[in-house]
C-alpha cells in the first residue's frame, strides 16, 4: 500500500530465503538427516527445545525483490539477528535454501562465497564493528584492500562514499575519535564501497540516540533513493520499520508470525503479538497522500501542487494554510486527484472504523 | 575466610552449630597428631623409606640424554655461538654515541622527547661508572633472545588460538614454565649445552616466552566478533582473515606479551650470569656482592635497574604507540624519521676518528662512585648497627622465629626473656579456646575454626606440624573452597612433597612466604588504601613502584644484604619489599574503583569514615584485593626464589645447591617443588574469587 508504483510483487526476485532453520545445540543436524519426508515445524521445534536444542530460526521463508526494502522485527531474541546471519552464511544454517539471483548460497564452496562477498553483499553491524587501529579511510577502504585493488583506485571509490555518507573531511580522524552516529556512517560507507546489491543493515541504528538515529533514517533513505539496493533491514522498532518498510516481516521465537507491508500489518494483524507491536502506532501515520485523495471537480490549477507519493501526514501543514484543497501529481506529474480536509478527515474516520473492528 | 564465603563454597556439608562437622574432625585430628607426635616418630618426620629416589632417576635420565644426544645440542651450541659473538662483537665495537643515539631515537619514538632524555642519561651514566662493555655484553644476550623467545611465544600462541587441544596441553607446561624458579632451568641447559654464554641465551629464551604465547592468545581471542565478522563479509580469505583483520585489531595485547618477554629476558640473563663466563653486567653485581664490595655492587646494580626500565618503557610504549602512529601512511612521514636517525648515526660514525671521544667513552671521564658509597655504607652500619641489630632480632623472634618452630620452642630466656612455664600454655590454650568461642558463638563457625587451626600452628610451628596434620588441613581446605579438583590438586602436589623429601625443606617455604606475604599484603594495602584517598601519595607511589616492580629481582637484594647481612631476615625483608607492590596496586585500583554513588548512599546513612572504609569501600573492592593477594604470592614466590643467593634454608637454596653441585635431579625437584607450592597458591585464590562470583550472581538473581 505504501510502496504503490511499482509493484513490489512485479519486480524480479533478488534473494529468496526457503525454509531455513538455524538450531543451536550440540547435535543440530540430527533433526533434519532424513531427508523425504515432509518436516512438521511445530512439532518438530517444540523436541528441539524438549532436547535441549534452540532452534533460532524456524522455517523461515520470505522473498526480497530488485530494489526493496525488507524489515524484519521481533523481540529481543526472537531471532533477527539469526537469520540475517544466515542469509549472509556468517552462520552456516541447519536446513533450508538461500537463494541469491537464483544460486544456492548455502551450497556455495568457500571461493566462491568469497567473491559473492567481495562483490554482492554489504552489511552493517549493531556495534560498527569498526577496525580501532585504522583511519575512517582506511576502514571505508579495507574491502577493496582485501580484493587488491590499486591504492588509487581504493582512494577515489572510498572517497565517494564517505562523501555520500557525508563524512567529507573527516579521512583521516580514527574511530575513537567520532561520535556513535559518524561511526556508523562510516559503517555504512564501508557496507557500499564494493558496491553490491544486496544489503543486509543489522539494527544499524540501535546503538544511537532518538534523534540522530531519526537523522540517519532519513540518510538511509536518500541513499536508497540513489542506489536501490535489495536490503534487508532489522529493527526492534515499529516506528523504524514503518518509516522505511517496503515489507516487513514480524518474527517470535524463531518463527514469521506475519509477512506483509506495515499497514497490512497494523490493518490486519495475525494475531495479538503482531497487534501489540502496532497498536502504539497513530493511524494518521499509515495513510498516504494518495488514499485521502478524491476525484478533482473543478479546475485544480489554481491549487497547491503536491506529490502524490508523500504521506498524508505531511499534507496537514498545507491544508491548514490552503483550506480549499491541494492537487496531488504523481511522479510523472499526471493529476491524481484533490485532497480537502474533508476528505482527510472522512479517510482516517474509514481507517479508524476499519482498525476499530479489528481491534474490537 | 569469612564465614559467608566458605558458606557459598560449592558441596558444602551441612554445618552443625556454625562448626562444621569436617572442620572439627579436620582440627581434632590436627591436635591428635600434634599430641601423639613425641611418641610416634613417623608423624614428625616422613618416613624415609617411603621416599622414591625421583631425584636419581631423573639424575639417571639427565645421563642418558646428555650421553645421547648431546651432539645434537653441542651443535646448537656451536651454531648459535657464532652469532651470538657477531652481535656482542658489533655492540661491542660500535661507538656509544651510536648506540645511545639509536636507542633514544626509539625511546622517543614509543614515547616522546621524555623518555629519549631518560634513556640517554641512563646510558651516560653506564659510561661515567665505567661499566658500558659488561652492559653491552648483557643487550647482545637480550637483542638476541628476545627476538627468538617473541617468535617462539607468538607462533605457539597462534598455534594454541586455533587448536583448542593445543591450548589444554600447552597451558599446564606455561604455568609450570613461569612458576619452576629461574635457577631450575639452568643446571639441565648447561648439563645439555655446556659451558658458556649460550645457556643464557637458551634458558632466557625458555623463561621469556610463556608471556608472549598467553598474551598472544588473549589478543587474538578478544578481537570483537563483529570485527571478525566485517572482515568475513568484506570477502576476506582466511590467510588475510588473520593477517589483515585479527592480527592487527589484537595488535596492543600482543605488544604487550613483547613488553613481557623482555623483562622476563632481562631478568634470565641477569640470573643466569651467575653460572660466569660472560663478563655481563649480572656477573658483576653477583661477583662484587660476592666479595662484600657494596659500594660497587649498587652501581652495577643500578645499571641493571636502568637497563630494565628503559627496556620496560620502550616496549610499552610501543604498545600504547600502537595505533596512534599508523594514521601517518606518506612514505616520507613514515620513513622520513629512520632516514633522519641513520644519517645521523653515519654522521656520528664519520666524527668518531676525527672527535675520538665520540667512539670510546675517555677514561677521565669516568667518575668513581663505588668508594664514597662504600664510606657512606660503611658509616651508616657503623652508626646504626645496634638499631638495624634490634630491628632484625624483633623481627626474628617473635614473628619468624614463632611461626616457624613454634612458640613452644622460640620462648626461651634468650628471646623471650623468659622460659615456657606449663602455666603459659595453659593461658595461651584457654585464650585461644575463648575465642574460637566467642567466635562460634556469633555464628562464625570458620572464624572460630581459623582462630583454632591458628592457634595450633603457632604453637607447634609451620615446620614442626605433623605431616599427616597439615595435609589434612590443606586438603581439607581445599575441598572447601573448590570442591574435588582442587582438594585432588592439593593432595598430589602435597604427596610429591612427601615422596620426594622435599617437605621439611618445603615447610621452610611455606613459612617464609607464608610470612612475606602476610606482612606484604598488610603494608601495601594499608599503603594503597592511603593512596586511593590521596590522590599527592598516589603521585610519589607510582614512580617507585614502577622502579621496584621493573627491577629484576635480585638487584633489590643488594642495599637489604648490605644493611642486614644474609639469613632469613633479610630474605623476609626482600620478599615483602618486591611482593608489596601489587597488593598495592590492587588496593588502590579496586579503591578507586567502588562506585561513588554507593559511597555516598552510605554517607547519607550517616557512616563514620571508618564505617565507610570497612562496611563500604573494602568489601567491594574485595575482588580486587584478592587479584592483589594472588599477585603477591606469586611475587612472593618469584622472590624467595632469588633469597636463596642470601642464605635462606629452604626449597630455593636447594635449586641453588643443585645447581652449584651439578646434582641436575636435586634441584629440579626443588624447582618443580616450588612450582607446586606456588600452582596450589594460585588456584586456592583463583577458586576464592570463582566463589566469590558465584556468590554475587547468586545474589543478583
Ligand atoms: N551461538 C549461539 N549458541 C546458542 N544459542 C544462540 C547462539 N546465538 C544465538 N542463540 C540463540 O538464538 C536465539 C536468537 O538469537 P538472535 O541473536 O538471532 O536474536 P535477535 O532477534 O537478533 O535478538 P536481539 O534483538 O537481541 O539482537 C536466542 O535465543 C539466542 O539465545
Ligand atoms: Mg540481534
Amino acid at each position: 500500500m505504501k510502496d504503490q508504483t511499482p509493484d513490489p510483487a512485479a519486480r524480479a526476485v533478488k534473494l529468496s530465503c526457503r525454509n531455513l532453520w538455524k538450531v543451536y545445540g550440540t547435535r543440530p543436524e540430527y533433526y533434519f538427516d532424513t531427508a523425504g519426508y515432509a518436516i512438521e515445524v511445530d512439532p518438530l521445534a517444540a523436541r528441539m527445545r524438549r532436547e535441549a536444542h534452540v532452534p533460532a530460526a524456524i522455517d523461515v521463508s520470505f522473498d526480497v525483490h530488485v530494489g526493496e526494502i525488507f524489515v524484519i522485527m521481533g523481540l529481543s531474541g526472537s531471532g533477527k539477528s539469526t537469520v540475517i546471519r544466515c542469509l549472509s552464511r556468517l552462520v552456516d544454517a541447519s536446513h533450508g535454501q538461500v537463494l541469491l539471483d537464483g544460486q544456492d548460497l548455502l551450497a556455495m564452496p568457500p571461493k566462491a562465497l568469497i567473491e559473492v562477498r567481495r562483490h554482492k553483499m554489504g552489511m552493517v553491524f549493531q556495534n560498527f564493528g569498526l577496525m580501532p587501529h585504522l583511519t575512517v579511510l582506511e576502514n571505508v577502504a579495507f574491502p577493496l584492500r582485501l580484493q587488491g585493488v590499486g591504492l588509487v583506485e581504493q582512494r577515489e571509490k572510498a572517497g565517494r562514499v564517505i562523501e555520500l555518507v557525508g563524512l567529507r573531511g573527516r579521512e583521516g580522524a580514527f574511530p575513537g575519535q567520532l561520535s556513535g552516529g559518524q561511526q556508523q556512517r562510516v559503517g555504512i560507507a564501508r557496507s557500499l564501497v564494493v558496491e553490491p546489491d544486496v544489503w543486509f543493515l543489522d539494527e544499524p541504528f540501535s546503538a544511537l540516540d532518538p534523534l540522530i538515529r531519526r537523522q540517519m533514517q532519513d540518510e538511509f533513505l536518500r541513499i536508497q533513493k540513489m542506489l536501490h539496493k535489495s536490503i534487508v533491514f532489522i529493527t526492534h522498532d515499529f516506528l523504524e520499520a514503518l518509516r522505511i518498510a517496503d515489507r516487513m516481516a514480524i518474527m517470535r521465537d524463531g518463527k514469521i508470525v506475519q509477512t506483509g507491508t506495515p499497514t497490512e500489518l497494523i490493518l490486519n494483524p495475525a494475531d495479538d503479538y503482531v497487534a501489540r507491536f502496532t497498536s502504539e502506532v497513530p493511524r494518521i501515520r499509515l495513510l498516504q497522500a494518495a488514499a485521502c485523495a478524491v476525484p478533482a471537480t473543478g479546475e485544480t490549477s489554481a491549487l497547491p501542487q503536491v506529490s502524490a507519493d508523500g504521506m498524508a501526514e505531511d499534507l496537514i501543514d498545507p491544508l491548514a494554510r490552503h483550506p480549499e484543497g491541494l492537487a496531488l501529481r504523481d511522479a510523472s506529474g499526471a493529476p491524481r486527484g484533490v485532497v480537502t480536509p474533508a476528505s482527510l478527515i472522512a479517510a482516517l474516520a474509514a481507517l479508524g472504523s476499519e482498525d476499530g473492528h479489528v481491534a474490537g | 575466610m569469612s564465614q559467608a564465603e566458605i558458606h557459598l563454597a560449592p558441596r558444602r556439608p551441612a554445618s552443625l552449630g556454625g562448626l562444621g562437622m569436617g572442620w572439627a574432625a579436620v582440627i581434632l585430628f590436627a591436635l591428635a597428631s600434634v599430641l601423639a607426635m613425641p611418641r610416634v616418630p613417623w608423624l614428625a618426620d616422613y618416613p624415609a623409606a617411603a621416599e622414591l629416589p625421583v631425584a636419581d632417576w631423573l639424575n639417571t635420565a639427565m645421563t642418558w640424554v646428555v650421553a645421547n644426544f648431546r651432539p645434537v645440542f653441542q651443535a646448537i651450541t656451536t651454531l648459535s655461538t657464532v652469532p651470538m659473538g657477531w652481535v656482542r662483537d658489533l655492540l661491542q665495537w660500535l661507538p656509544w654515541s651510536v648506540f645511545m643515539l639509536i636507542m633514544a631515537a626509539t625511546a622517543f619514538r614509543a614515547q616522546g622527547v621524555g623518555l629519549a632524555l631518560f634513556t640517554a642519561l641512563g646510558l651516560i651514566y653506564t659510561l661515567l661508572v665505567g661499566l658500558w662493555p659488561q652492559a653491552m655484553n648483557s643487550f647482545a644476550l637480550i637483542f638476541l633472545s628476545v627476538p627468538l623467545a617473541v617468535l617462539t611465544g607468538f607462533l605457539l600462541g597462534v598455534w594454541s588460538f586455533s587448536s583448542p587441544r593445543v591450548e589444554r596441553m600447552l597451558n599446564p607446561v606455561l604455568d609450570v614454565a613461569q612458576t619452576v624458579p629461574a635457577f631450575a632451568y639452568l643446571l639441565p641447559i648447561l648439563l645439555l649445552f655446556g659451558f658458556g654464554p649460550v645457556v643464557g641465551l637458551v634458558a632466557s629464551i625458555l623463561f621469556a616466552f610463556p608471556p608472549m604465547v598467553r598474551n598472544t592468545v588473549l589478543g587474538l581471542r578478544e578481537v570483537p566478533s563483529t570485527i571478525i565478522e566485517v572482515g568475513q563479509m568484506s570477502g576476506a580469505t582466511r590467510g588475510q582473515l588473520f593477517w589483515l583483520v585479527r592480527f592487527p585489531a589484537g595488535l596492543r595485547q600482543i605488544l604487550i606479551g613483547v613488553n613481557q618477554t623482555t623483562m622476563a629476558s632481562l631478568s634470565m640473563v641477569i640470573i643466569a650470569s651467575m653460572i660466569g663466563g660472560t663478563a655481563d653486567i649480572g656477573w658483576e653485581v653477583l661477583s662484587t656482592m660476592r666479595k662484600a664490595e657494596f659500594g660497587a655492587s649498587l652501581v652495577a646494580g643500578a645499571v641493571i635497574a636502568l637497563m630494565a626500565m628503559i627496556l620496560d618503557r620502550i616496549t610499552f610504549g610501543l604498545a600504547q604507540s600502537e595505533g596512534r602512529t599508523l594514521g601517518q601512511r606518506r612514505f616520507l612521514r613514515r620513513h622520513g624519521f629512520w632516514a633522519a636517525v641513520a644519517a645521523a648515526a653515519l654522521l656520528l660514525f664519520l666524527l668518531c676518528p676525527v672527535v675520538p671521544a665520540l667512539g670510546a667513552w675517555p677514561h677521565n671521564w669516568r667518575i668513581d662512585l663505588a668508594t664514597p658509597l662504600d664510606t657512606a655504607i660503611g658509616w651508616f652500619i657503623l652508626t646504626f648497627k645496634p638499631l638495624l641489630e634490634a630491628i632484625k632480632n624483633a623481627a626474628l623472634f617473635f614473628f619468624v622465629l614463632p611461626l616457624k618452630i613454634g612458640l613452644d620452642k622460640a620462648v626461651s630466656p634468650f628471646t623471650w626473656g623468659f622460659a615456657l612455664q606449663p602455666w603459659h600454655a595453659a593461658v595461651y590454650s584457654v585464650l585461644v579456646l575463648a575465642g574460637a568461642f566467642a567466635a562460634s558463638r556469633r555464628g562464625q563457625g570458620a572464624l572460630a575454626a581459623t582462630i583454632l587451626l591458628f592457634g595450633l600452628v603457632l604453637y607447634v610451628g609451620i615446620a614442626d606440624m605433623p605431616w599427616p596434620a597439615t595435609v589434612a588441613v590443606l586438603v581439607w581446605f581445599g575441598w572447601q573452597m573448590g570442591g574435588m579438583p582442587l582438594a585432588a590438586g592439593t593432595g598430589l602436589a602435597l604427596a610429591f612433597l612427601l615422596i620426594t623429601g622435599s617437605w621439611d625443606k618445603a615447610m621452610l617455604s611455606i613459612h617464609l612466604t607464608t610470612l612475606g606475604v602476610l606482612a606484604a599484603f598488610l603494608i601495601g594495602t594499608t599503603l594503597g588504601i592511603v593512596a586511593a584517598r590521596n590522590d599527592w601519595f598516589s603521585r610519589i607511589m607510582r614512580p617507585i613502584n614502577d622502579t621496584l616492580q621493573t627491577m629484576p629481582a635480585f638487584v633489590l637484594l643488594i642495599p637489604i644484604v648490605m644493611l642486614f647481612k644474609i639469613g632469613d631476615f633479610t630474605a623476609l625483608l626482600a620478599i615483602v619489599l618486591y611482593a608489596c607492590v601489587p597488593a598495592f596496586r590492587y588496593a588502590e585500583h579496586g579503591l578507586r574503583q567502588v562506585s561513588t554513588e554507593t559511597v555516598e548512599a552510605a554517607t547519607s546513612l550517616g557512616a563514620t569514615p571508618m564505617q565507610l572504609l570497612f562496611q563500604v569501600r573494602l568489601p567491594l573492592a574485595l575482588p580486587n584485593l584478592m587479584l592483589g593477594l594472588n599477585q603477591t604470592i606469586m611475587y612472593g614466590i618469584s622472590m624467595l626464589v632469588i633469597t636463596a643467593l642470601v642464605g635462606t634454608n629452604d626449597l630455593g637454596q636447594e635449586v641453588y645447591i643443585g645447581l652449584s653441585a651439578g646434582n641436575f635431579g636435586q634441584g629440579f625437584i626443588a624447582g618443580i617443588g616450588m612450582a607446586i607450592i606456588a600452582i596450589t597458591a594460585d588456584r586456592f585464590c583463583r577458586a576464592w574469587q570463582y566463589n566469590h562470583a558465584a556468590k554475587l550472581q547468586k545474589g543478583a538473581v
